[in-house]
């Protein structure tokens, strides 16, 4: 960005740490862009002619003569139709050696939308998945993470659900992505033949951690744009919100604020759901869908990260790796799809939610039978055909490599609960049970 | 002239404004920039520096610009027309707000300045009046909707006139009333409040007693909530805080029912928007929208806007409770709330407490709380504001200082447990953890006795010691194995899941289970306490199970089915022959 003639150069930083930069400087705006020596930053606090910036690029080299000029503007991003298919950097500066973008320019991390003005979701997303589908049934506007140790194959799943499920645009927001994963997407999308309908904002963890604070925001303005203004179905994928939430960790500590639980700031909350609260549907057909991805630590969602997660999304995905069939399965009992009863039943066929609900029931039965087996103790013939059930459940449902339709799903379901249970162990109402029961079970 | 500033510092929202003049701690001021006004609140001050949290985004504002103090405290407009409507936290009204998008500093109107409205007098020239006093009252959604001397209006006053039954608009004079001193002042349909202050003008605030039927059969018949009672709801993400909520704020035999969505997901008040204008209100049969108030400061909403939220929601409660109406608040969640208050506490620099929350947290939450209650007003009706809030404790963990100062204050104790929700055991309220004090109340087990029977409570009691045995026993079997405990065991373990899977878990979704009128649950409680009391006759403990589970089946079969219908004697008669196959006689 070039420097224009009526600009006020400053040359005085009177105080450097690691992340921020302060100078004396007048008549400037709160949350304004500034560049100094080249590398941009933004306004985070001014007390009096004190006006403190965050350098998104580290300080690394910074003198204290450093040149600094104000833009007159928040973060922004150019949109218009020429974003498809293009990949693009924190800044929202294209990295694939293509042109740079023409179209309306849009401070990023924009207004909030009016809940009046939102629409109930109502559009089943079918992946083919029956961990998801039948369990977790994902919604259009619907705000999802997967919760995932870092050992598994999250990116892929998503990748997967992105392709199969038939968003007009999908958008990419990777955040201290490796370069191999980032080349994983773009070879998928890429033989998949979907490049012209993804956007992407890239964050390697080449680039500097705090430049990722931006990511999410740029990649929700395009998806906004897509959705409001060409009444678009948008799918946003944001990974890994961990390293994302972390960014916001070493800024806050590089502020001198007060840290709340697992030295997370006190505003972690509010700041996730600032993005994930874009999720929406809107009236006239648009829609902003957020699946996301999580990293735990060793499984654990208590810490500050996944804990405020939960209670900002609709739901969670638990991709676990099942040894009795060997294979990665959508755990039923941690995972959770918020939004699922508003479909479930409805677009789907009228048994789903019993079928589901039962046969979670008797796979946390053989949950205990296999307890029980691990302390030693006998197993009842109950508590045998339930651990047989469980393994044909896991693996002609949950498993991530099933790919069918729901109503097979369901057929699957009756077909797995007749062959091991009695009528009247599934606990399901008569009504189904007289349409649906296998006769020759 | 009132007090103008100039903008001398910015962090986020917290905002140092130069005053010069007077300035009160809570006052409420406009930042003037570019064009627009951000509405903010004085938090602290410090000679001439005024420190403010703006409701809004503080984006582009810059040292210098000018600041206009109002001289009042936040406050809510009351009058006619507040039912149905959807607010945010500053009582903007939502509906009025043009495009998709919220803009910066665009404040509505709450109320409809030119409805009409059907005004009967209740008071007449001469009479002796003070505030709160009814004056007369309008139809509001079938309710009767009081319109009462101001609550600011402090001593006695005389009616000089009160206009005739007939239509008015509400900023038209509807009564005139002579001070002490002689002095004349005009009253309308429409009043202010600050927010932060509680309306206290009642006679008395005794004991609640009275049950409110929430048609949950897990809080009505085991742990019961009354009508002016507080109550909290804490519990992990994913184990059913919301569904539970709206179950209770759907089925409440409340007149009014006031929603706080506090720093919640937008998409579950797009439920309520969506789905209450066409429900019915079942003890009324209106819609139940036109009983309901919704205050949503959803989580992306402006965060100082969340601690306002939860106040103007309780003081439109107040506002409802002085007419004489049972009103039932809802905040979801007070976590959030705190958190807000946390994140402002923090840019203050003020010294933390426990989790960086304010040191004065359980003070503020405890303040709050005593905002409820069952009152006597000044002319012998009762009214009463039920608070009910959820809790979001971090992790899952109980002991954190939101739920631990709720705790203090609270008199029901809902504890929604991750196991039960993992099992499906919907609500997922933990019985044994749960507690509600108002069992303990004598007047409560008066009125219960009047309105159920005398043995209603030992009945609960016994209900409950059932649950915990029933407990104790599973975990020896655990420890033992099936076959390491006498079969009497089983049986017993058995009989707490019958209690378990017939009168605490519930099926919200379906429409016949979701509510159970208190008749149903007191039928329902006797035919499974009868089964808790017979003896069975079993070879080994592989048939207690299989049996049981007959039983179970055959019960839900009639928590499904419309009550004394056919088709729920079908299954009770079926209930009947299989307790026979096993009775001992």
């Amino acid at each position: 960005m070039a420097t224009k003639a009526f600009q006020k150069i400053y040359t005085k930083v009177t105080q450097i740490t690691k992340a921020t930069c302060t100078l004396k400087a007048e008549g400037i705006g709160y949350d304004e862009l500034a560049e100094i020596n080249g590398r941009l930053a933004q306004v985070v606090k001014i007390i009096g002619d004190d006006v403190t910036l965050q350098v998104f690029g580290g300080t690394e080299g910074i003198p204290t003569n450093a040149e600094v000029t104000f833009l007159g503007k928040s973060p922004s991003l150019k949109v218009s139709d020429q974003l498809a298919g293009r990949f693009f950097n924190a800044f929202g500066d294209p990295i694939d050696g293509g042109p740079a973008i023409e179209g309306q320019e849009v401070a990023i991390g924009g207004p909030s939308v009016n809940p009046v003005r939102r629409k109930q979701p109502s559009e089943l997303i079918a992946t083919g998945i029956a961990g998801i589908d039948l369990n977790n049934t994902l919604v259009s506007g619907q705000k999802i993470p997967f919760f995932a140790d870092p050992d598994q194959p999250f990116n892929q799943v998503m990748a997967m659900v992105a392709l199969r499920a038939k968003a007009d645009k999908i958008i990419l927001g990777g955040m201290g992505l490796t370069n191999d994963d980032y080349l994983f997407f773009r070879n998928v999308f890429d033989n998949a033949g979907a490049l012209d309908r993804i956007v992407s904002f890239v964050n390697t963890t080449e680039n500097p951690p705090v430049e990722r604070l931006l990511v999410p925001d740029m990649a929700l303005t395009a998806a906004e744009y897509f959705a409001v203004e060409k009444n678009e179905s948008v799918l946003v994928l944001l990974t890994d919100m961990t390293l994302y939430a972390d960014a916001l960790s070493i800024v806050s500590n590089r502020m001198d604020q007060i840290p709340s639980k697992d030295s997370m700031p006190g505003s972690l909350y509010s700041d996730l759901a600032k993005i994930y609260e874009k999720a929406v549907q809107f009236p006239s057909g648009g829609s902003i869908t957020i699946i996301a991805v999580t990293t735990l630590s060793g499984g654990d969602i208590t810490h500050a990260i996944p804990d405020n997660t939960g209670y900002i999304t609709e739901g969670q995905l638990f991709l676990r790796r099942d040894s009795d069939v060997g294979k990665v399965i959508v755990d039923p009992f941690r995972s959770l799809s918020r939004l699922k009863q508003l479909v479930i039943g409805d677009k789907t066929r009228e048994d789903h939610p019993q079928v589901m609900n039962a046969a979670i029931r008797l796979y946390a039965d053989a949950a205990s039978a296999k307890t029980k087996l691990e302390n030693g103790f006998d197993l009842t013939e109950y508590d045998q055909r339930t651990l047989d059930f469980a393994k044909e459940y896991s693996n002609d449902l949950l498993a991530i490599d099933v790919n069918i339709g729901t109503t097979e799903m369901l057929d699957t379901g009756w077909k797995l609960l007749g062959r091991h249970f009695k009528p009247e162990e599934v606990g399901i109402k008569q009504e189904l049970m007289n349409k649906y029961w296998p006769k020759e079970a | 002239m009132s007090t103008q500033g100039k903008v001398k510092g910015i962090i986020a929202n917290l905002v140092t404004v130069e005053a010069d003049g007077p300035v009160a701690q809570n006052e409420i001021c406009y930042l003037q920039t570019r064009g627009t006004d951000l509405m903010a609140e004085v938090i602290k001050v410090n000679g001439a520096n005024a420190f403010v949290q703006v409701f809004e985004s503080t984006r582009g504002l810059k040292i210098g610009d000018s600041v206009r103090f109002t001289g009042h405290m936040l406050e809510v407009t009351l009058g006619p027309g507040i039912l149905s409507k959807n607010y945010d936290g500053l009582q903007n009204d939502l509906d009025k707000m043009d495009g998709v998008f919220l803009k910066r500093g665009d404040y509505t109107n709450p109320l409809d300045d030119d409805t009409l409205w059907d005004f009967k007098p209740l008071a007449k020239s001469g009479d002796e009046v003070e505030a709160a006093d009814w004056l007369g009252e309008v139809n509001e959604n079938g309710k009767p909707h009081r319109i009462m001397v101001p609550f600011v209006f402090e001593g006695k006053y005389t009616v000089k006139s009160v206009v005739e039954a007939g239509e008015y608009k509400i900023n038209d004079i509807i009564a005139v009333l002579v001070d002490a001193n002689g002095k004349e002042h005009n009253v309308t349909m429409v009043q202010k409040w600050p927010v932060k202050k509680a309306i206290t003008a009642y006679r008395e605030k005794p004991r609640p007693f009275k049950l409110l039927e929430t048609g949950v059969r897990t809080i009505d018949t085991i742990n019961p909530i009354v009508e002016g009672g507080t109550g909290f709801i804490p519990g992990p993400f994913g184990t059913g805080k919301t569904v539970l909520q709206h179950a209770i704020s759907k089925q409440a035999e409340a007149d009014i029912v006031v929603i706080a969505a506090c720093g919640e997901r937008a998409n579950e008040v797009v439920e309520i928007f969506t789905e209450f204008p066409e429900l019915d209100d079942p003890h009324t049969g209106r819609k139940l929208m036109e009983r309901t108030i919704i205050v949503a400061n959803t989580s992306n909403m402006p965060v100082a806007a969340r601690e306002a939220s939860v106040y103007t929601a309780m003081t439109l409660s107040e506002y409802y409770r002085s007419m004489g109406l049972k009103v039932l608040m809802m905040a979801d969640s007070t976590s959030r709330w705190a958190q807000a208050l946390r994140e402002m506490s923090n840019r203050l620099e003020e010294l933390p407490g426990q989790d960086a929350f304010p040191m004065d947290l359980s003070a503020v939450i405890a303040n709050f709380y005593a905002r409820a209650g069952f009152v006597y007003l000044n002319n012998g009706e009762s009214g009463s504001v039920t608070f009910i809030g959820t809790v979001s404790p971090a992790g899952g963990n109980l002991k954190e200082p939101v739920t631990e100062s709720t705790k203090k204050v609270a008199r029901c104790f809902y504890a929604l447990q991750q196991s039960r929700a993992d099992g499906k055991r919907y609500p997922a309220i933990n019985p044994i953890e749960s507690y509600s004090k108002y069992l303990e109340y004598p007047e409560f087990e008066e009125y219960i006795a009047k309105r159920i029977g005398d043995k209603w409570i030992a009945s609960i009691n016994e209900l409950k010691t059932i649950l915990l045995r029933g407990q104790e026993v599973s975990e020896q079997i655990n420890i033992l194995g099936d076959d390491g405990v006498p079969v009497e065991y089983h049986i017993r373990f058995w009989k707490s899941e019958v209690i378990d899977f017939v009168i605490l878990q519930q099926d919200a979704f379906d429409k016949v289970d979701m509510n159970t009128p208190l008749e149903r649950q007191e039928y329902m409680l006797n035919k499974v306490m009868g089964i808790c009391h017979t003896d069975f006759q079993f070879e080994s403990f592989n048939e207690v199970g299989s049996y049981f589970k007959r039983v179970i089946n055959n019960l839900r079969q009639m928590n499904y089915s419309e009550f004394e219908t056919d088709e729920f004697k079908k299954f009770e008669e079926e209930l009947n022959q299989i307790i026979n196959e096993r009775k001992v006689a």
